[in-house]
């Protein structure tokens, strides 16, 4: 509800600009010019959005597999954690981005340069959220696993492993708002098809109405993924407690 | 389980940061009987059992069974904090040790010991719909499934009000009859209800006093004089 009200407000202040300031339709169309870019190239857009969407959804399977590969390798495995933990918090100072270009060079113009690009940027915080998990288990617990004479394996698969679920789970929300950023930045380097190419060219021959029209797109597409993946978290992790209901 | 080994500490000694916690400590548990080990915060009674659990390593002296046999295996451990797994259920929890063992969980068992902690019916249940008491008694379940001969319980029920408390008490007097046990509490009415004998640990480096028996048989009721004249002689120690 308050989302739909926000929603309305903005469009409301969007339309009241283009109406009562001297701003160029090229500069800033109205929510109906908008609408009417949205419709006529509907069959258009939906497609390059499947492209993206298809980019996005791979990006973050394959992110969060590697990602989680890496946490529990660093907690099964006390070398790999001291030689790998910091190359992924020095591997943070390159902006990820600048690795476009390459990665296009690479991998060329099709969906595999975009996918590698949205796994670069969701692997650290994936990662790092389960690997922090992991290695934040109640002691207590931990202790007790020890005078159950449990192994190492099995305290891991039993105990830290599901114990460290909720913070996963908060790793994978950000990497579920970040996916679509690696996807679009893929795609303005070099691309084919896809939202980020329809803005791009849509920009270039001076059709801002299209580009707000693909922007609408994506931030609709990327807010569905993010409550879809919010609300399977919380389904899935229905034991965890709930930070949000206690703050309401 | 009458056949338990005695558990002996002998010598142990544990130093911290180059700082003497306790040294030339002896102690013998006899088979079967539950000893209270009171004294003040700091002292190292929690270091005490964690040692005797094997989770911490002395700086010098001794655990070891009457038997012969070695402890490793054959001691359950309960803390402070009930320590149940919130993602599983109410049983799944007494079976923990089997499935951390890579054992089958026999749930006809942790059933049974459900039912004589009164919490068949909450089997299914989450422990986050339970109350603190029903989930203290849940881990008395899971340490009754462990059937380990000694047990070592540190402050298991200074969470709890004083009427679960006296309750829990009254069971787990009852269902670790046999067992040799190590309680770590603060609370002097606690250790004389449900105790065989009393240790104080104090000073500093720490020392064991001479253990005070206890007349009657635990848990003994709240108005059992000689439980009453216990109480009062070891607040008088504790408070000098």
């Amino acid at each position: 509800m308050r989302g739909a009200i926000t929603f309305v407000v903005f469009i409301a202040v969007w339309w009241a600009i283009t109406q009562f300031c001297p701003v160029p339709p090229y500069m800033l169309p109205s929510p109906p010019d908008v609408g009417a870019a949205l419709l006529a190239q509907s069959g258009f857009l939906f497609e390059n959005m499947l492209v993206t969407l298809s980019e996005i959804l791979l990006g973050l399977l394959f992110g969060t597999l590697l990602g989680a590969l890496a946490a529990l390798l660093m907690a099964a495995l006390k070398p790999v954690q001291r030689w790998l933990m910091p190359v992924l918090v020095l591997s943070q100072a390159i902006p990820v981005f600048t690795l476009a270009p390459l990665l296009v060079l690479w991998f060329g113009f099709g969906m595999t340069s975009k996918i590698i690009m949205t796994i670069l940027v969701i692997f650290f915080p994936v990662t790092a959220s389960l690997a922090d998990g992991l290695r934040l288990t109640e002691p207590g617990w931990i202790d007790l696993a020890a005078t159950m004479n449990a192994s190492r394996f099995a305290t891991l698969r039993y105990i830290r492993l599901p114990a460290a679920l909720p913070a996963f789970a908060s790793g994978l929300r950000v990497a579920t708002a970040l996916a679509p950023i690696g996807a679009i930045i893929g795609e303005w380097v070099g691309a084919s098809s896809g939202l980020g190419y329809v803005m791009i060219n849509a920009n270039a021959r001076i059709q801002t109405d299209v580009m707000f029209a693909a922007l609408f797109l994506l931030c609709v597409m990327s807010v569905l993924l993010y409550t879809l993946v919010d609300r399977g978290l919380r389904k899935l992790l229905f034991w965890a407690p709930d930070d949000e209901k206690h703050q309401a | 389980m009458s056949s338990c080994p005695s558990l002996l500490i002998q010598d142990l000694a544990l130093h911290y940061g180059g700082q003497v916690i306790f040294e030339h400590l002896d102690l013998t548990i006899a088979g079967g009987q539950l000893v209270a080990l009171l004294g003040p915060s700091g002292v190292g009674k929690t270091s005490l059992l964690r040692i005797i659990a094997g989770l911490e390593a002395p700086f010098a002296g001794s655990v070891s069974a009457s038997d012969g046999k070695p402890l490793a295996g054959r001691i359950a451990y309960m803390a402070q904090q009930d320590l149940l797994v919130p993602w599983a259920k109410v049983i799944e929890n007494v079976m923990l040790g089997a499935n951390l063992r890579g054992e089958t969980p026999e749930p006809e068992r942790a059933l049974h010991l459900l039912e004589r902690v009164g919490l068949a019916a909450r089997a299914q249940a989450l422990p986050a719909a339970l109350s603190g008491g029903m989930r203290q008694r849940v881990a008395i379940a899971r340490t009754l499934y462990e059937q380990r001969p000694i047990v070592l319980m540190d402050e298991p029920f200074s969470a709890l009000d004083a009427i679960t408390r006296t309750k829990i008490q009254d069971l787990a007097a009852e269902l670790l009859a046999g067992c040799t046990t190590l309680l770590i509490t603060h609370d002097p009415l606690e250790a004389c209800r449900i105790s065989h004998h009393l240790v104080v640990l104090a000073g500093a480096p720490a020392r064991l006093g001479a253990p005070i028996a206890v007349p009657g048989t635990p848990p003994r009721a709240l108005d059992n004089l000689g439980l009453l004249q216990t109480q009062a002689e070891l607040l008088r120690m504790l408070a000098a």
